[in-house]
């Protein structure tokens, strides 16, 4: 099949940017998204003109490296798909295709269709995680976690904090993502101790990285290719709500020992 | 040089206990003294950085990709082992140890392997208390299944994405420090060389792949925890960006290198379609449970698999195998499916595929068992071939998958440079010639969260360090080094691309030097590899700066290393005139062409020491000894 695709080139962060079009012949359908741009990069270079710059790793769907805008919408038409996994067959012959990067002030271009997401790292950072050093833990049958609560957490621990979600909300919410880690984690006994510093410090730091709120659109739910639901965002708010009346950070103290 | 293993004497169930006790420890006042750069941070590097901070000591770590929780132990799919016994079905560490000493067909350090059998206890513990949500039964407790070819049920799993939670929990682990300060995060950073001054390893150069920086780290131990090297095949299961290149040049600088040979070749993957793949996909083994292999019976059916009769296939794993059936370990599973090609009972339209077919468990268990057990793969494997596993049984041919070899490590898991450590596949340990299943991510936790913090201890702790700094001759001429490397790859415009040339290497990889080897196409393939390295040199083309992100400059650096990995990879496998494992050379099989083990004279570990430019490696010789899981023939049937 034979494709036009119109790209966004942009040299540096601080380069304007533009689209450029590109025509593609003989792709196979059992290409993937990414093999197409790889064929692509490679006519290209033989032209001497630099390829197209986009960050993918595994190819697997499960690294969260790849992504990125195909006709407005993030990950593509297959829902459930990151682009590593989207295989051309999903496309008619002489289709036009428009890919940009996401698109969000949290998450800065660095070049073409490659962003900056280490705030989503720095989310993390701020309570996305149960205290436990290493060597500390009891034994793992110590703590039994019913079923239901366990499948609930691991449904929400498959986010791969790709960054589709922030790209498709009109907000540039990382609601969907912060919320499936106080899910995860929340669900959990074993995130029970800090399950409400976790919920008020992830919040801010999400709001301190200049993502939008959430006003149940419900955009990131649609484009998720690992179907994270947007009923973890209610889970979020409501530990939200009552760790904003029952949290406070700890005083310093002195006196041990 | 001697190699010195430092492995403990005494009773194997007492050595890891008693190699603690004799180690030294450092004061936890002194700890923050100390600068540790951790190289990756996938489950090895991430749980070892978020250890060491906790511990107290000033951690930098650094990873290629954009965030550490993007590293590649994330694809594993399958799960990891311990010895829990939590079953009740007759698991100990002794039949772990036991089963991964003769799973790696006696090509490991015995006290390595019975130390990884007793952490993988902790391991589960702890991944269990960060929130890991590991699979259950309904009382609560943790579900375990078999795995590649066990006979007890041993190993823990979340879904299809065993490797992605624990890495989330070692990710975790991580981030809090590196919130707490004390950790320092070097996301999309390379590390291109290694700092050697008085023999010790003392600090990486790096090239920040955003700026094209190139930086001077110093320290008073370096820990490599890069992954392994299968994508010197060009196509592997490994993500697109695992390199070799910290090993490698690490190696350069005086770490021997471990059998480097030992690749493993999983034997369920998704078949190779066109010239345009760019990767192969794995299909976790844990499919070999409720799956069945099979080929037809008659040479180039081309009938679909539905309509081809029981009579007319060829079970072909549990008929040569009978106890063991689908369930052998890896490489058997791998080279018997070989084996059906090359008589040409491979299926699909390149004939290089086996039939793993769910219609029987289907009908046993109902497709919501199924569908339980193993939904997300199932849909993986219709989004990449657009056939649903539920109605028409999947294709797998076996592609590379992990590398067993590595740079060479004591007990300590220290390398012969001092100071530089290797964990997890990037170096050569504990699974001797094949790895068996579920094993992997044992191993990378096992080495960050509960061997390094010991042994790293004792190292600072018995070798007191001079302070050095950047401005070190050792450490300016490395970075001149890197730099010059640099400008060389971009100022050669010739008229490859890079990926043509790693593409070359690849095939003559996998044709010569994979799932089936022999002395003179080993040879051959070495000369051809040395012939391309030189083309590489003067025909490669890297457009583009070295002062922006420059993904075909990232790529080039590493292909010119695979090159150099390639051959030696090729002698170390002429070399070894024997089967095992994963390494199967033609000229050494029984009449049923099982792998043919020399223990006489190859009970050895290969460790290659870089002499020079041009000149031949020289081989040094760890012996093995096996004082508790004798030696014997590896058997199946």
């Amino acid at each position: 099949m034979r494709l036009t695709l119109h790209i966004w080139r942009q040299k540096s962060p601080t380069d304007k940017g533009r689209m450029v079009p590109y025509t593609l012949d003989s792709v196979s359908g059992h290409m993937s998204f990414l093999e197409m741009l790889d064929v692509l990069n490679e006519q290209l270079i033989g032209k001497g003109e630099e390829p197209v710059a986009f960050d993918h790793d595994c190819r697997e769907g499960i690294c969260g490296s790849c992504g990125f805008v195909i006709n407005g919408v993030a990950h593509g038409p297959r829902r459930g798909t990151t682009v590593c996994q989207l295989h051309m067959r999903e496309f008619e012959d002489n289709a036009e295709l428009y890919l940009e990067p996401w698109r969000a002030a949290a998450f800065p271009v660095i070049k073409d269709l490659v962003v900056n997401r280490s705030a989503f790292d720095r989310i993390i950072a701020s309570g996305g995680y149960i205290s436990v050093p290493t060597g500390s833990a009891p034994d793992g049958n110590a703590i039994p976690v019913p079923k239901q609560d366990s499948d609930m957490a691991m449904a929400a621990a498959t986010c791969i904090g790709c960054g589709a979600c922030v790209a498709a909300c009109p907000n540039a919410s990382a609601s969907l993502f912060t919320s499936a880690k106080i899910s995860h984690l929340g669900l959990l006994p074993q995130g029970q101790p800090e399950r409400h510093s976790r919920a008020v410090r992830m919040v801010a730091q999400a709001k301190d990285e200049g993502f939008g709120n959430c006003t149940n659109i419900g955009e990131c739910e649609a484009v998720c290719p690992k179907g994270i639901q947007i009923e973890n965002i209610a889970r979020m708010n409501r530990d939200f709500i009552a760790g904003a009346a029952a949290y406070r950070e700890a005083q310093a103290e002195a006196g041990a020992g | 040089m001697a190699l010195n293993p430092r492995t403990p004497s005494g009773p194997i169930e007492k050595r890891w206990d008693n190699a603690k006790f004799e180690m030294k420890l450092v004061n936890p006042a002194n700890k923050r003294k100390y600068n540790v750069l951790v190289v990756g941070s996938g489950l090895a590097g991430g749980s070892a950085a978020a250890t060491l901070a906790e511990l107290g000591y000033n951690v930098k770590c650094f990873c290629f990709q954009d965030s550490p929780r993007r590293a590649h132990s994330i694809a594993a799919q399958g799960g990891i082992n311990a010895a829990k016994n939590y079953q009740n079905d007759g698991d100990s560490i002794y039949r772990l140890f036991y089963d991964t000493v003769k799973g790696g067909d006696f090509r490991a350090r015995e006290s390595n392997v019975y130390r990884l059998a007793q952490i993988s206890v902790n391991i589960i513990d702890q991944a269990v208390a960060q929130g890991v949500p590991f699979a259950r039964e309904y009382g609560g407790t943790l579900a375990n299944r078999s795995f590649g070819g066990a006979q007890v049920s041993r190993t823990f799993y979340a879904r299809g994405q065993t490797g992605q939670q624990l890495l989330l929990g070692a990710y975790q682990a991580l981030e809090r420090q590196i919130d707490a300060g004390r950790v320092k995060m070097f996301p999309r950073t390379e590390m291109l060389d290694l700092i050697v001054i008085d023999g010790k390893a003392r600090g990486i150069i790096t090239r920040n792949l955003v700026s094209g920086q190139i930086d001077i780290h110093m320290a008073d131990a370096v820990l490599l925890a890069t992954g392994g090297y299968g994508n010197v095949f060009y196509l592997s299961t490994n993500a697109k960006g695992s390199n070799v290149t910290a090993g490698w040049r690490a190696y350069k600088r005086g770490a021997f290198f471990g059998n480097p040979c030992f690749t493993q070749i999983h034997p369920t993957c998704i078949p190779v379609s066109g010239d345009y793949q760019s990767k192969l996909t794995l299909m976790s083994e844990s499919l070999r449970n409720d799956g069945r292999i099979w080929v037809p019976k008659k040479q180039g059916d081309t009938r679909p698999p539905q309509q081809i009769p029981e009579a007319e296939r060829d079970y072909y794993l549990e008929r040569i195998y009978p106890s063991f059936g689908n369930l052998v370990p890896r490489d058997v599973a791998s080279r018997a499916a070989k084996r059906m090609c090359d008589e040409g009972q491979g299926v699909g339209n390149t004939g290089l595929g086996v039939y793993l077919d769910f219609g029987a468990s289907i009908e046993r268990l109902g497709q919501q068992a199924i569908s339980e057990r193993y939904g997300n793969l199932f849909e993986m494997y219709e989004r990449i071939t657009g056939e649903s596993p539920y109605k028409t049984p999947m294709r797998i041919f076996p592609a590379v998958h992990y590398t067993m070899g590595g740079l060479w490590v004591d007990y300590h898991l220290m390398s012969t440079i001092p100071g530089l450590f290797v964990l997890g596949e990037a170096n050569f340990s504990d699974h001797g010639a094949n790895r068996l299943g579920a094993s992997a991510l044992m191993q990378g936790l096992a080495d960050g969260y509960f061997v390094i913090p010991y042994t790293l201890g004792n190292y600072l702790a018995s070798n007191p360090l001079d302070k050095v700094a950047g401005d070190h001759p050792s450490a300016q001429a490395a970075k001149e080094e890197v730099e010059a490397r640099v400008r060389t790859l971009l100022s050669i415009k010739g008229r490859r691309t890079v990926d043509s040339f790693h593409r070359e290497l690849g095939k003559l990889m996998w044709d010569h030097c994979g799932m089936a080897r022999n002395k003179t196409a080993l040879d051959g393939a070495a000369e051809k590899i040395r012939a391309l390295k030189g083309e590489f040199w003067q025909n490669v083309n890297v457009l583009g700066e070295s002062s922006d992100l420059n993904q075909s400059l990232e790529k080039a650096g590493r292909v010119a290393d695979f090159l150099e990995l390639g051959e030696l990879m090729c002698i170390d496998a002429a070399d070894r005139n024997e089967s095992c494992g994963g390494h199967f050379r033609e000229e050494y099989q029984t009449l049923e062409g099982e792998a043919m083990r020399d223990d006489a004279n190859f009970s050895y570990a290969a460790a290659w020491e870089y002499t020079g430019e041009g000149k031949p490696a020289a081989l040094h010789k760890e012996p093995l000894t096996f004082e508790y899981v004798k030696p014997s023939q590896r058997s199946y049937k």
